[in-house]
């Protein structure tokens, strides 16, 4: 039995260290060895977005992320946008607005829209639908979370929705 | 938010408008746990040494299993188990057992002969996912191949490979007479005579997958007491206990189903393959075991929405009227019936669509082939035939000459109609939306269609009345395949009558499988089962004639003796429940608490 | 079989390892999926710690790393030209992660951006020094043992540039069928140069309509001729994404398209 290699990197803002098998992608080392069960496995193929988390702030699929490349990398997931009881008013818009039905698309949605919103703050609704354009969703049909990422972006910048 | 629009104008005399819920939006009670990631999806359980299990598949469509040779596999790295269909204790179902319908005909694992393209033939479990693909990819399975039909006319020919012996003539028997449902009403062949126009078409739909973003999965593990935990997506919790307690012959009350979140499931995930396959490697290895299907195996193996062919003829006369409709389908069930054989009675109930049609006729075909066999998606059972309908009263308009939307609130049924069921319309709404869509859609529409109401000249005369029927005798089970009957339409020539004013006579219900399944009266507060006269004793173990193969042909499961099953409680029916406290006559409501008995058991119960 | 994954501190390394069942790792996008399925094509897995993600001019082209991403290709104004071909793979996530190098080895229907390649004649540089042009890469490239060090495209007149995505799925999506034009002259085309990408096991030129299109005027008529000779040449195949048949009845209907400018 091969012993793991040693991992070490930023996960929301904390130093954390595993050990992975040579070949293991990110997601699985993010739910099974770190623990953050957010993001989610639609597909191991690139195609549905579920496990779009944030390489250095920007927006990455971790199934398709060899583990052993994000050595001293910053990785950010859902876990952390809501820093203490209050949520983050990305979550705070999705929950008003419907944006989620099975909720299983959900986390990638929120990196991929957190992504935009951390270099364009006033986003165009073709830019929202840009940055959504690689995360599938089979239940809401999109537009309520296009809204909900409008919505959110306004009152980050202290204008009502 | 995404503007919805409440026309409360419209029956408004018949609504609440002081209720708190109901007409208000609401937050959803799982949201928060969607937007903050914390909801529990049945992978998110971390488990210990948690082994992975997945399926060695068919390559073919229709194949004699020569051999399969797992020595190979077996001895790979991290391989804890090789599973074959010799280990599965009774490996043959149907979902539909579960309420007492259809014929047991599918197995969880193949073992003398694949049925469709992708059908498991053997498992295994390893410490890995990868190292379990790699063992999996090393089973030897050697295949004679069969011809295969894939087409469901193809498949009622009297020559057609037969697919499934459970079901020797490809279709499903309904109520031991016929190889179709039958529906009818009125008399269409005189409804045509009379008609001024004839419209016919052919609609053809192709199987839907319902693509959730999360695929099918469960993980299960041994639990406390003798139990096995399941972590399991399944949209139908207890049809999936139910399943796996009956395929592994093990008591319901050692199986801890839990569920209640799927990421997404349209119908996709209630056919209760993965959580049996699950706790039977729990079972065999001791540990917790996941199986989940990935990306490909839920687009080639998970079941879609079968694909349906429907012709469909109206006899219109001038004005519009639809004075006869007659429904031939076909329903791809795929190699196993599944929920198919139900669909069509609910599809057929739902005949002719929400329009009054004097005369009604329908035979509907649940048809086998060595495609991947179906299941719900939905609108299960109607959303294939109601676009057929609307696609074909569009053509009918076109035929007349008539704006669409006059020719449906024309044709459109209204309260006290009969409906060809022979139950009275209720509640309808049709002429409704057709005015507020055409509105919406500044399509013109007739004063006399402006004018028009769900609640008013429904009912009246023949509308509500029961006609006499002419029924026939057409396609019996067998005859099809025998070369007897060519023509799968409904027949042109009645060969009886029913009396106008007569609804059907009652059907007596079908015995159940065994004992455990019976559903005691007294415990669910119903009386369904004892108006339809199903014995109040325990039954027989099988019906008459139905062709399941003996139980006896697979081995017994032999529990290792860490496992041994809890003794046999003592049977309910053996306390007499206390004198006067509960009334069996009663309707059943949730809830309340009925002396001498547990409040978590409803129903069916098994020992 | 256990993976390994072997890292070489140059790209020049690299190549030397790269093999039979050892591959190399660009950004994954299509090596990761390969491996989270267990294919067995796939054993070592080779990364360089010397990755070239730089853009520059070079002589009458510009030089883009094989380590570039879609992203990078997105950010350079040097490459203005390539950007309708690079926003259009994958998402954002996907972009980040995509290579220049990765998609000139990427099977059909993958390989947007080598269509584009060779449309516009680029040159293809390995990590041993030699230099192709792309056309023989791709069509040696099943063969190939190295790795790509960087990809030289010709600056042209942007104007002449055109390109093509078809998918069911827009904006991202895989390509049904892609094509990649350079159109020289006024009033009529001078010189056509025409790929189409997912007609065939790599991104392939359309010579038989380039020939028929020498002279002609850039009007339904003219192009009529190239039209009817556009699948020459082409091998398409039947996929999850449409059938050959399919294919060859509608790819001169979207080269007409975009011959004539419309959508």
């Amino acid at each position: 039995m091969m012993a793991g290699i040693p991992l070490t990197f930023l996960l929301n803002g904390a130093e954390i260290g595993v050990f992975v098998d040579p070949g293991a992608n990110l997601l699985d080392v993010l739910r099974r060895g770190a623990g953050d069960l957010t993001p989610k496995q639609g597909c191991a193929q690139g195609g549905c977005g579920s496990c779009t988390v944030l390489i250095d702030g920007a927006p990455h699929l971790a199934c398709l992320t060899l583990a052993q490349n994000v050595a001293g990398r910053r990785i950010d997931t859902t876990a952390a946008l809501a820093t203490g009881p209050d949520l983050h008013p990305l979550q705070q818009a999705f929950m008003e607005g419907f944006a989620a039905q099975c909720g299983f698309c959900t986390a990638g949605m929120l990196m991929a829209a957190k992504a935009l919103l951390d270099r364009v703050p006033d986003p165009s609704r073709d830019e929202v639908i840009e940055a959504i354009s690689g995360n599938l969703c089979r239940c809401t049909g999109y537009e309520p979370i296009v809204d909900a990422i409008l919505t959110a972006s306004a009152r980050m910048q202290g204008r009502s929705a | 938010m995404t503007s919805v629009e409440f026309r409360k104008d419209i029956f408004a005399d018949e609504r609440d408008d002081t209720l708190k819920e109901i007409g208000k939006p609401t937050i959803r009670q799982d949201i928060l746990g969607h937007v903050t990631g914390r909801t529990r999806y049945f992978d998110d359980h971390l488990f210990d040494g948690l082994l992975h299990m997945r399926a060695v598949r068919s390559p073919h469509h229709h194949a004699r299993i020569r051999r399969i040779d797992t020595d190979a596999a077996g001895r790979m790295p991290g391989v804890r188990r090789v599973v074959t269909a010799r280990d599965v204790p009774v490996n043959l179902n149907t979902l539909l057992s579960l309420i007492n319908f259809g014929r047991d005909d599918e197995p969880l694992c193949a073992h003398d002969k694949v049925r469709y393209l992708g059908e498991t033939v053997a498992w295994i479990i390893a410490d890995t996912e990868r190292q379990a693909r790699d063992a999996v990819a090393a089973v030897r399975v050697e295949y004679e191949l069969l011809p295969h039909v894939l087409d469901v006319e193809e498949a009622l020919k009297p020559g057609a490979p037969v697919v499934n012996e459970v079901y020797p003539n490809n279709t499903f028997d309904y109520h031991d007479k016929y190889d179709h449902q039958k529906l009818r009403f009125g008399d269409v062949n005189a409804g045509f005579a009379r008609a001024d126009h004839i419209v016919e078409a052919e609609y053809q739909m192709s199987p839907i997958e319902q693509a959730p973003i999360e695929t099918c999965g469960a993980i299960a593990a041994p639990e406390q007491n003798g139990r096995f935990v399941c972590h399991t997506n399944t949209q139908a919790l207890f049809f999936s206990l139910g399943t796996t307690a009956k395929l592994l012959n093990i008591a319901s009350s050692r199986l801890h189903f839990i569920g209640g979140t799927a990421g997404g499931g349209f119908g996709g995930k209630v056919d209760s393959i993965v959580e049996p396959t699950a706790v039977l490697g729990a079972m065999l290895t001791g540990k917790p075991v996941k199986f989940a299907w990935d990306r490909y195996e839920e687009m080639q193996v998970g079941a879609p929405r079968g694909g349906e062919r429907w012709r469909i003829k109206d006899g219109v006369m001038r004005d519009g009227r639809i004075v006869a409709r007659q429904f031939t389908g076909f329903f791809d069930s795929g190699a196993y019936m599944r929920l198919s054989p139900y669909a069509i009675i609910k599809g057929t109930g739902h005949l002719p669509g929400p329009y009054s049609i004097p005369n009604v006729s329908s035979n509907v075909y649940c048809v086998v082939t060595n495609r991947t066999p179906a299941t719900a998606m939905r609108g299960f059972g109607i959303t294939a035939v109601d676009f057929s309908i609307e696609c074909h009263m569009d053509r009918v308009a076109e035929v007349v000459g008539m704006n669409p939307i006059d020719l449906r609130i024309l044709n459109a049924y209204r309260d006290g109609d009969m409906k060809a069921h022979r139950r009275r319309a209720k509640n309808t709404a049709l002429i409704e939306c057709c005015q507020v869509a055409a509105g919406k859609a500044d399509w013109a529409i007739s004063p006399d269609s402006a004018a028009a109401s769900s609640l008013r000249g429904g009912g009246v005369g023949e509308r509500g009345e029961i006609p006499e029927t002419v029924t026939d005798d057409e396609g019996r089970v067998g005859e099809r395949r025998a070369g007897r009957t060519a023509d799968t339409a409904p027949a042109t020539r009645g060969t009886g009558r029913i009396a106008a004013g007569q609804a059907s006579a009652a059907v007596g219900a079908v015995p159940v499988q065994n004992p455990d399944m019976e559903i005691e009266v007294e415990r669910i507060g119903h009386r369904i089962a004892a108006a339809q006269g199903a014995p109040a004793a325990a039954p027989r173990a099988t019906a008459p004639g139905t062709a399941t193969p003996p139980r006896a042909d697979t081995p017994a499961y032999a529990p290792p003796p860490a496992y041994a099953p809890p003794p046999a409680a003592p049977p309910a029916s053996a306390a007499p429940p206390p004198p006067g406290s509960y009334q069996p006559d009663q309707p059943f409501s949730r809830g309340v608490n009925r002396p001498g008995t547990s409040r978590f058991l409803s129903g069916t119960r098994r020992r | 079989m256990n993976l390994t994954v072997e890292t070489f501190p140059t790209l020049r390394d690299a190549a030397g390892a790269v093999g039979d069942k050892a591959r190399y790792l660009g950004g994954g996008t299509l090596l990761m999926r390969a491996v989270n399925y267990g294919d067995k094509a796939v054993e070592r897995i080779v990364i360089s710690r010397e990755v070239d993600r730089s853009v520059r001019s070079e002589g009458q082209g510009v030089r883009i790393g094989a380590g570039a991403t879609m992203a990078d290709v997105l950010a350079a104004g040097d490459l203005a030209m390539l950007h309708p071909v690079a926003r259009m793979v994958g998402g954002p996530a996907v972009r980040n992660m995509a290579t220049v190098g990765g998609n000139l080895f990427a099977a059909a229907p993958y390989g947007d951006m080598a269509t584009a390649f060779l449309a516009l004649e680029a040159t293809v540089q390995m990590a041993d020094g030699q230099s192709l042009p792309i056309e023989s890469f791709l069509s040696g490239r099943a063969r190939m043992r190295g790795l790509v060090a960087a990809v030289i495209v010709p600056r042209v007149d942007p104007a002449t540039f055109r390109w093509k995505k078809v998918s069911q799925i827009k904006p991202k999506g895989v390509s049904m069928l892609s094509i990649a034009a350079v159109l020289r002259g006024a009033g009529r085309v001078d010189e056509a140069r025409i790929a189409f990408g997912s007609m065939g096991p790599t991104p392939l030129r359309a010579k038989a309509a380039e020939q028929a299109l020498r002279g002609c005027a850039p009007d339904a008529a003219g192009i009529a001729p190239a039209l009817a000779v556009c699948c020459d040449g082409l091998h398409p195949v039947d996929d999850e994404l449409a059938t050959a048949w399919y294919r060859r009845a509608v790819a001169p209907v979207h080269l007409k398209r975009l011959l004539l400018g419309v959508q």
